[in-house]
C-alpha cells in the first residue's frame, strides 16, 4: 500500500462523512423551517383575534331608568337604552332602515357592557357617561383594515352608509382598540366578537383530569403486573399482543365504544367531560402501559439483583427501586399520551362533545366541549372573523400542549437529579 | 468424599447434594456435591462458562429471578433445605449477603445504600442506631475514611473499587452469616484488589465466605478450601494447598498450570 493510496482513501472517507453531515443538517433545517412557517403563519393570522374594536356611546339615564335600576337592574331595558343613546349621537339618521344599519355597527352583546358599567359604577347613575361597547365583527375587520373600504359596496359586508357613520365616530374619537382577553373570559358564541374559548379550555382541563386519574394508576399498575409479576406464558403473550394492537386502533373506535357502553348502556350523561375523559383514558391506557413497561424494562438487572441480594421482597424491589427509577420514563410517556388525548376530536364526536355549548362546565358531569372540537367548529363558521379566532385557538392549544411537554421535561429532570 | 455432608448434619455450614441446574433445556450444573465449613473462605475456580456463578447463585436462590432456570437437588444451610417450598426467600437472602462481579450500588446516596438493608428488615431501632450500623459497616468494608464527609453523595460518584467496597458494606450491614462473592475484584486494579483481599481476610473471622475468582493467586492467598469446576461438573474439591501443590485430577492440574481456561 502506497502513501498515495492511503491518502486517497482517507480523502474519500472524509468527503463521505462531510456529505453525510450536510445531508442530516439540511434535513434538520428543513424540518425546523417547515415547523417555523407553520407556527408563524398561525401566530400571524391569530393577531387580529387578540385585539378588539370598541365604540363609545354617550349615555345618560333618565329618572325612570334610574328608579328602575335602584329597584332591580334587571328591570332596566338595557337594549333600548343602548339603541336610543346611540341613535341620539346621529340626529340625521331618521328612517327605520338606516337606524337598523346604524345599530348593526354594535355587537349584539353590546348592552351587556352597559349593564356591567352601571353595576360596577352605581355612583355614576345620573352622570353623562361614555361607555365603550364591542363593535360588530364587520366593523372590527374594517377598522383593522382587513375589509377593504375601497371595494365596491356589493363586495363587502359593510355598507357605504355604515362607513360614513363609522367615519363620524372616528372623527369624534369614539373608536377605541383594546387588547382583548375575551378569548379566555368568554365562552362560545355565534357572534365572533363575543366568542371565547373559556368553555373549551375548562372542558379540556376537566376531561384531561378524568383521563389522567383513570389511565395513570390503571396503566401503571397493569404495566407493573405484566412486566414484573406475571409469569411469561401464552396467556400473557396474548395480552401483550393485544395491548400493542390497541395502541394502534383508530381513535374513533373508542368513541363508538363510549357511545355504546357508557351512554346507551350505562346511561351516563351526554357531552360530559366524565364520559369524554373515560373514553380518552381507554385510548391512552395502552400508551401508558407500553411506556411504563419500556421504562421498567430499561432498569438494569443489576439493580434488581442488588436489591434482592440484601433481602428485599418483590414488592420492595418494585416500590423502592424499579418504580422510582422508571418514573421519569413513565411520566414522559403519560404526558405524551395525555397530550395526544388533549388534541383528539374523533372519539369525542361520538359522545356529543363536538357541540355548540355556551355554558362553561363547572363539574365533570356538565355539558362541555373541548378545545380541538371548538377549533373544528370555528373553522367551519362562515364569518370571516372566525378565521382569525380559529388561528388564535390553535395557538392556545399549541401553547397548552407545549407547556405539558415542558412539564414532562421538568419532571424528568427533577427525578433524574434525585440521586 | 461424596455425600459425606448429608450423613453428618450440623457439621457444615452449607451442604449441597446432587444439585443440577438447567437453563431451559441446557444443563449448566451436573450433580454438585459440596460441603462448606463455617467461617472459612471457599474459593470456586474454573474456566469461563463452567458454572461457578450459577452455583454461587444457587446458594441464595438468585437463580429464581432467571426465567427458565431450574434448580434441582438439596441445598442445606444450617439444617434448612433452602429449596423447599416453605423456605422464606426474603429471610434467607437477608442471612446471605452477596457481592456481585460488577459493582452495583443503588443510584442513591452512600448512606442510603448501606442503610437500605437494615431499614427494610427493621434492624435499627432508632436513627442513631442506623447511623451506627452504617458507620460500622463502612468501617469494616474499609471505606469509612474515604467517605465519612460525603455520606450524602451518590454511590455512583465513587470509583470502581470504592463502589465495590460500598457493595460489601451494604451486604454486611444486615449482619448476614454467609457472604457470597462472585469475582468481586474482576473490575478492579491491583491496589483496590489488595484492599478487598485484606478486607476478606478480616471478614472471615465472622462470616462464611464463598468466593468465585479467576485469579489462582487470589484463591491461594485467601481460601481454606478450593473447588475446581469444569463444564458444569465439580472436578475436585480439597484444601487449597493440596489443589495448588498436589492436584489429584489431571484437569485441575492442567487448569492451574495454565493449560486450560
Ligand atoms: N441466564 C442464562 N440463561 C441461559 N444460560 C445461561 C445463563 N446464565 C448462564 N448460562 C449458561 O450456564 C453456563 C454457566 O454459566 P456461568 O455464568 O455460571 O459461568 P461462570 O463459570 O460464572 O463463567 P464466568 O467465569 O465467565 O463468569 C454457561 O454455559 C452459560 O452459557
Ligand atoms: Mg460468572
Amino acid at each position: 500500500m502506497t502513501d498515495n493510496f492511503i491518502e486517497t482513501r482517507l480523502r474519500k472517507r472524509y468527503s463521505a462523512e462531510k456529505r453525510f453531515k450536510i445531508y442530516s443538517v439540511s434535513a434538520l433545517i428543513l424540518a425546523l423551517l417547515i415547523l417555523a412557517t407553520l407556527i408563524s403563519s398561525i401566530a400571524i393570522s391569530s393577531i387580529p383575534a387578540f385585539t378588539q374594536i370598541n365604540i363609545g356611546i354617550d349615555i345618560k339615564m333618565n329618572d325612570d331608568q334610574i328608579l328602575q335600576f335602584e329597584e332591580d337592574p334587571e328591570n332596566v331595558s338595557w337594549r333600548s337604552l343602548q339603541k336610543k343613546s346611540f341613535y341620539s349621537m346621529f340626529p340625521d339618521v331618521e328612517t327605520r332602515k338606516d337606524k337598523k344599519e346604524l345599530n348593526k355597527l354594535l355587537s349584539t352583546g353590546a348592552y351587556i357592557e352597559i349593564k356591567k358599567f352601571y353595576l360596577d359604577n352605581p355612583n355614576k347613575l345620573s352622570d353623562n357617561n361614555i361607555i365603550y361597547v364591542p363593535a360588530s365583527d364587520d366593523v372590527d375587520l374594517l377598522i383593522k383594515d382587513i375589509i377593504d373600504r375601497d371595494l365596491p359596496q356589493d363586495m363587502r359586508t359593510i355598507s357605504d352608509n355604515q362607513i360614513s357613520y363609522l367615519d363620524k365616530l372616528i372623527s369624534n374619537n369614539r373608536i377605541k382598540k383594546t387588547l382583548s382577553w375575551r378569548l379566555f373570559s368568554n365562552s362560545d358564541s355565534r357572534e365572533p366578537e363575543l366568542a371565547g374559548l373559556k368553555g373549551g379550555i375548562v372542558g379540556t382541563l376537566l376531561t384531561m383530569f378524568v383521563t389522567l386519574i383513570i389511565s395513570f394508576p390503571i396503566g401503571v399498575l397493569a404495566a407493573i403486573y405484566l412486566e414484573e409479576i406475571a409469569p411469561k406464558n401464552k396467556f400473557t403473550d396474548i395480552i401483550e399482543v393485544n395491548i400493542n394492537n390497541l395502541a394502534a386502533v383508530p381513535s374513533i373506535v373508542y368513541g363508538l365504544l363510549g357511545l355504546a357502553v357508557f351512554l346507551n348502556y350505562m346511561n351516563m350523561p351526554r357531552s360530559a367531560p366524565l364520559v369524554g375523559g373515560i373514553v380518552l383514558a381507554l385510548m391512552t391506557l395502552p400508551v401508558i402501559i407500553i411506556a411504563t413497561r419500556a421504562a421498567m424494562a430499561s432498569i438494569p438487572p443489576s439493580i434488581r439483583e442488588a436489591a434482592y441480594g440484601v433481602g428485599a421482597s418483590q414488592m420492595q424491589v418494585i416500590v423502592h427501586h424499579v418504580f422510582p427509577l422508571a418514573l421519569p420514563g413513565i411520566l414522559t410517556g403519560t404526558i405524551i399520551g395525555i397530550a395526544r388525548a388533549a388534541g383528539e376530536t374523533a372519539p369525542l364526536l361520538m359522545i356529543g362533545m363536538m357541540a355548540f355549548i355556551v355554558d362553561v362546565p363547572s363539574k365533570i358531569t356538565d355539558k362541555a366541549t373541548v378545545l380541538p372540537a371548538q377549533i373544528y367548529m370555528w373553522a367551519n363558521n362562515p364569518e370571516r372573523s372566525f378565521e382569525y379566532l380559529t388561528s388564535a385557538a390553535i395557538l392556545i392549544l399549541l401553547v397548552i400542549l407545549i407547556m405539558m411537554n415542558l412539564l414532562a421535561i421538568l419532571l424528568r429532570k427533577k427525578y433524574e437529579r434525585r440521586w | 468424599m461424596k455425600d459425606v455432608g448429608s450423613m453428618i448434619p450440623n457439621q457444615y455450614k452449607i451442604t449441597t447434594s446432587n444439585v443440577n441446574v438447567d437453563y431451559g433445556s441446557k444443563r449448566a450444573l451436573h450433580d454438585i456435591n459440596l460441603q462448606i465449613e463455617e467461617k472459612e473462605v471457599t474459593a470456586l475456580i474454573g474456566p469461563s462458562g463452567c458454572g461457578k456463578s450459577t452455583f454461587i447463585r444457587c446458594l441464595n436462590r438468585m437463580n429464581d429471578l432467571i426465567e427458565g432456570c431450574k434448580v434441582e437437588g438439596k441445598i442445606m444451610i444450617d439444617d434448612v433445605d433452602i429449596n423447599s417450598s416453605d423456605t422464606d426467600i426474603v429471610e434467607l437472602r437477608a442471612r446471605i449477603g452477596m457481592v456481585f462481579q460488577k459493582p452495583n450500588p443503588f443510584p442513591k446516596s452512600i448512606y442510603d445504600n448501606v442503610a437500605y438493608g437494615p431499614r427494610i428488615h427493621g434492624i435499627a431501632k432508632s436513627n442513631e442506631d442506623l447511623d451506627n450500623i452504617v458507620m460500622k459497616s463502612l468501617k469494616r468494608a474499609g471505606l469509612w475514611n474515604e467517605v465519612e464527609d460525603r455520606l450524602d453523595a451518590s454511590g455512583l460518584s465513587l470509583s470502581g473499587g470504592q463502589q465495590q467496597r460500598l457493595c460489601i458494606a451494604r451486604a454486611i450491614a444486615v449482619n448476614p452469616d454467609i457472604l457470597l462473592m462472585d469475582e468481586p475484584c474482576s473490575a478492579l486494579d491491583p491496589i483496590a484488589t489488595a484492599v478487598i483481599e485484606e478486607l476478606i481476610n478480616e471478614l472471615k473471622e465472622r462470616y462464611t465466605i464463598v468466593i468465585v475468582t479467576h485469579s489462582m493467586q487470589q484463591a491461594a492467598r485467601l481460601s481454606e478450601k478450593t473447588a475446581y469446576f469444569h463444564l458444569g461438573k465439580m472436578i475436585e474439591y480439597d484444601v487449597t494447598s493440596n489443589i495448588f501443590t498436589n492436584p489429584k485430577h489431571e484437569m485441575t492440574e492442567a487448569y492451574i498450570s495454565g493449560r486450560i481456561g
